[in-house]
């Protein structure tokens, strides 16, 4: 059977979005990637992905629209309490250990992951000798992170969140309300660095103790998985953490062997010692 | 490919128990749980089932004779390769995971060769996927509103998709078991 149609239109966008401004999402999980480009064509008001793809290449001012449906921006703070208990109960004693610390959230969106663990470092004591990247390809996501200012209706969630990750403090500490929005404190930042980096297309820029990559993984297919996670195991020293989103594994990887089961619920891996 | 909603645990309990041992397709199931809910769905239909029963995996390729739930707080979609994949975007009809996400990524992926059921549900969720099932050929199979516990899904499935078969589901548990040797 030929190639429908469709499909190939798919392609030559995706293909033409890389060759244009080097964002490579040929690699990512086509189902989703495929719904979400509908809803872009849509949105764009064209009738096929050849259409989007004229739009795209020749009226700049339609990529940065176009990235907020290729990249799914969907975060809370504490996402998961479950695995910030376990980082806090299980990795934090770990990382103690050491004088200093850097910690890469990789694929952080707007910051609310990056928020939660630079809380929960305050928390333990190690925020002073710890060092946060916040990395991600989308440049509006990172600008919401540096700006730190949520809408204040999410707070109930991100409080109960807070609270059942073992929180030793109040989340409204670290806020304040105004208009509407609340402005996390600029002190949580003051050890942060947001920066532009593509798990697709860029190499390892630090060494660290601890990678977070939550929900990033699931849009990729095995390759580009397998691509990351090689990331990850030469970004991080030798007993060094790797955190990843509760429905996701090492298990289809090609680099599982490089890595133990730390605790295995929270999908928290330990790089293994030699290698 | 089952999507199911308000009473779905009754209803996958008598049909999912009716698929055969060596049943040689695969099935994809979407129930509405509230994302805070710890997976139980695999869990509760595990022992009542002659076919393996888990909770689907990301780029997990999918093997005949197994059901896969969509996990909680998950949509779940399966990809041309026939790997299933998760995603975390935004709920439809309010519901992550959506009935719609699963049909229609499927309905892509298998084109003629699927047939879709739909449940009982208090939703919209699942009309367009059976829809877009029936599009590319596939089968669709509605369960009869008159005796869903909430017909809302039942009947939306029906509107959108007028070429649907309605079954009852005494009746549906024996369609599902004779697919397999279709197939
Ligand atoms: C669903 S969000 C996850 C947010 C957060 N980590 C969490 O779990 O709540 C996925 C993020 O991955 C980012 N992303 C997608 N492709 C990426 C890539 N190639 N490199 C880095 N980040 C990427 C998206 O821009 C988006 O912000």
């Amino acid at each position: 059977m030929s190639e429908k149609t469709e499909d190939i239109e798919l392609r030559l966008l995706l293909d033409a979005i890389f060759r244009r401004y080097h964002y490579d999402f040929r690699g990512y999980s086509v189902a989703s990637i495929t719904r979400r480009l509908r809803q872009a064509r849509d949105r764009f008001g064209c009738r096929t992905f050849s259409q989007l793809q004229d739009r795209v290449l020749h009226d700049p001012g339609v990529l940065p629209e176009l990235l907020s449906f290729l990249t799914v921006q969907v975060s809370e703070l504490f996402r998961d309490p479950a695995y910030f208990r376990a980082i806090r109960e299980q990795v934090v004693p770990h990382l103690r250990t050491y004088p200093s610390l850097k910690v890469w959230v990789a694929g952080c969106s707007a910051g609310e992951e990056l928020y939660s663990l630079a809380i929960l470092f305050r928390e333990e004591g190690l925020e002073d000798r710890t060092l946060f990247y916040g990395t991600d390809i989308n440049p509006a996501a990172l600008k919401r992170a540096e700006a730190g200012v949520y809408e204040i209706d999410r707070m109930p969630l991100f409080t109960d969140n807070h609270r059942l990750s073992g929180g030793k403090s109040s989340l409204s500490d670290y806020y304040t309300a105004a208009y509407g929005a609340a402005v996390f404190d600029k002190t949580l930042r003051r050890r942060t660095v947001f920066s532009d980096h593509s798990l697709v297309t860029d190499a390892v820029f630090a060494e660290v103790h601890l990678v977070s990559c939550r929900n990033v993984l699931i849009y990729f297919d095995r390759e580009l998985q397998d691509r990351a996670i090689g990331l990850f195991k030469d970004s991080l020293v030798r007993k060094g953490f790797l955190g990843l989103g509760a429905k996701e594994s090492l298990r289809f990887s090609a680099h599982a062997d490089a890595f133990t089961e730390f605790a295995r619920d929270e999908r928290i891996y330990q790089k293994r010692g030699a290698s | 490919m089952i999507g199911a909603s308000a009473g779905a645990v009754d209803a996958l309990s008598v049909l999912l128990p009716a698929l055969p041992a060596g049943f040689p397709l695969p099935v994809m199931v979407v129930v509405h749980v509230p994302p805070d809910k710890k997976s139980v769905m695999a869990e509760l239909f595990r022992n009542k089932c002659r076919v393996d029963v888990r909770e689907a995996e990301d780029k997990e390729p999918l093997a005949p004779g197994t059901v896969y739930f969509a996990p909680p707080d998950y949509h779940l979609l399966v990809e041309p390769d026939r790997r299933l994949s998760l995603s975390s975007e935004e709920p439809v009809h309010y519901s992550r995971p959506a009935i719609d996400v699963l049909f229609e990524s499927a309905a892509d992926a298998f084109g003629p060769g699927l047939v879709g059921v739909l449940l009982t549900g208090a939703s919209a969720d699942g009309a367009r996927g059976l829809r877009a099932i029936a599009d590319a050929g596939g089968g669709a199979l509605v369960q009869d509103p008159s005796e869903a516990m909430v017909p809302t899904m039942p009947r939306a499935g029906i509107a959108a998709c007028p070429t649907a078969t309605v079954v009852p589901l005494t009746q549906m548990a024996a369609v599902l078991g004779t697919l397999g040797e279709r197939s």
